[in-house]
């Protein structure tokens, strides 16, 4: 039990820290890793009328070969919030792990929620902290969206491995397959998008990075794998069920076959 | 005049002992009772804002009478124990035994070595997946741990409103029954509980991962209203609404 004069607060990562537990703090500089890493590849994130729709492939691949089919690269980062991640799936996924601790340990500590743009600071630390590994080659590139409830609207955020951290307008996508899926979106993107159409767009997108890209995964009927899709509203982080992006992904692939 | 050089320890454990125990008599006074989905907590504040019930984990609630500071150092304490916990191994292995001890422990030693003992009683609640496996354990200012079956009150008057509680305790009760009787025990029987003076808490089963919740002050007074309108009027040849199980609630909507 800390005395009340060097409690650690609510900041989870600075409760680790004093009790030897950071993740992120080995400095040590070893050169690049002589072994193949696992690396996450598309994910996406659009807004729409009523909030964010974020996505991301299932695959993670090592080198030239595919490491892993089904992969989540989209999370929920709390109620309201989404995280998704691109690069060295296992730094990335400790840093959701450690990002998803921090927020719910400020919220009971603290019995309020950080706000939207607290959350996107506390995530571009956790990316900068991440700096000395990122030059080793594991990197890690968040994309985080959530809804803001004091805007009453989706918000995006983008970060650099520096942990830059960028605020998008409408739209962005990350990773192996992010500039395909960019422009995908980009050509597709109007300002009063519905869930449904918002879906369709960030389906499409990554059916045309997988497409382009060795990297990203496309949908998998055979084994029944789908892409994680998410929609971010004022109510809540809900997960897109398999079954309807299956119909989502039907519907693009049935535009695209008769050319 | 002379000066005390020598106390034996019987009165100075003794002189502790009261110090604590009447400071905390004086604070307000909070009942805890399993019911049908979970535990329900029910503390009588009239702060809005500086809580009694707190969410400690996912299937752990804290509560705490006496000085706020003191009981919420430690709230935040177990807050960190838990999300450290948690993270190292698993979050199945944090569970209320081990808290628990670890504020036995530690409310004893203060108990023991200060000069002061700490003016609280804290209940560590821990909703399980049946009934019999929910947990309540009331910690006492000297450390002391009471594993409470059925309910449990914490604060002034403990005893009077345990035997008010007793009375109306039925096994399996619903929400509103649980939370209109609580609300009636701490209230007494000169007065009628007012949703605004109460800060109630459940954890839920049926509450998902995090089975904390709050219920505002709109959701408590719809029990309170509930259960004053099923007792005033003499109903016409029904049956007293205690002897049968009310028809099963709906889960309560969500509140903050």
């Amino acid at each position: 039990m800390f005395s009340p004069t060097d409690a650690p607060g609510p900041n989870f990562r600075d409760l680790l820290r004093r009790v030897g537990l950071d993740p992120f703090a080995n400095p040590d500089s070893h050169g690049p890793a002589p072994f193949e890493l696992r690396h996450g590849t598309t994910i996406v994130a659009i807004r729409y009328l009523d909030g964010v729709v974020m996505a991301g492939d299932r695959r993670a691949t090592a080198g030239s070969s595919i490491a892993h089919r089904t992969m989540e690269k989209v999370h929920p980062a709390d109620r309201h919030s989404g995280v998704a991640i691109a690069g060295a799936a296992g730094p990335a996924m400790e840093m959701v792990k450690l990002f998803q601790l921090q927020l719910e340990h400020y919220e009971k500590v603290e019995g309020a929620q950080l706000s939207l743009e607290g959350k996107a600071n506390q995530l571009s630390q956790m990316v900068r902290s991440n700096l000395g590994m990122a030059m080793q080659g594991f990197v890690v590139v968040p994309l985080f969206a959530g809804y803001d409830l004091r805007r009453r609207t989706g918000r995006i955020y983008t970060y650099d491995p520096t942990g830059g951290r960028y605020e998008e307008t409408d739209f962005h996508a990350d990773g192996s397959g992010g500039r395909d899926a960019r422009t995908t979106v980009k050509l597709g993107w109007r300002s009063d998008l519905s869930r449904d159409d918002a879906i369709e767009l960030s389906v499409s997108a990554l059916w045309q990075a997988a497409d382009e890209d060795s990297a990203t995964g496309g949908p998998d009927p055979v084994r029944g794998i789908y892409p994680t899709v998410a929609t971010i509203t004022a109510d809540g982080f809900l997960r897109v069920a398999d079954e309807e992006v299956a119909a989502r992904f039907a519907s693009v692939i049935a535009k695209a076959a008769p050319r | 005049m002379s000066m005390p050089f020598y106390v034996a320890p019987e009165q100075f454990m003794k002189d502790k002992a009261d110090f604590a125990r009447k400071n905390i008599a004086r604070g307000r006074p909070l009942v805890a009772t399993v019911y049908s989905d979970g535990i329900l907590i029910c503390a009588e504040n009239q702060s809005n804002s500086l809580h009694k019930v707190s969410e400690i984990y996912d299937r752990i609630a804290f509560a705490g009478v006496g000085r706020y500071n003191e009981f919420d150092s430690l709230r935040r304490a177990g807050v960190q124990h838990a999300d450290v916990k948690g993270y190292q191994f698993s979050r199945e292995d944090v569970e209320a035994r081990s808290l628990t001890n670890l504020y036995a422990q530690y409310m004893g030693n203060v108990f023991t070595h200060e000069m002061k003992p700490l003016e609280v009683e804290i209940l560590v609640a821990e909703v399980g997946s049946t009934r019999e496996s929910d947990q309540m354990f009331h910690i006492l200012y000297d450390g002391s741990i009471v594993d409470e079956d059925r309910f449990s009150v914490l604060g002034g008057e403990a005893e009077a409103i345990a035997t008010r509680i007793k009375g109306a305790y039925q096994d399996g009760w619903d929400l509103d029954t649980a939370l209109a009787a609580a609300a009636k025990a701490l209230a007494g029987p000169d007065r009628a509980p007012v949703a605004a003076d109460l800060e109630v808490a459940i954890l839920s089963r049926s509450n998902g991962r995090r089975a904390f919740m709050r219920l505002d002050d709109e959701r408590v007074s719809q029990a309170l209203g509930q259960a004053a309108a099923e007792s005033a009027p003499p109903a016409d040849e029904d049956p007293p609404a205690s002897d049968e199980p009310p028809a099963p609630e709906e889960p309560p909507a969500a509140a903050t």
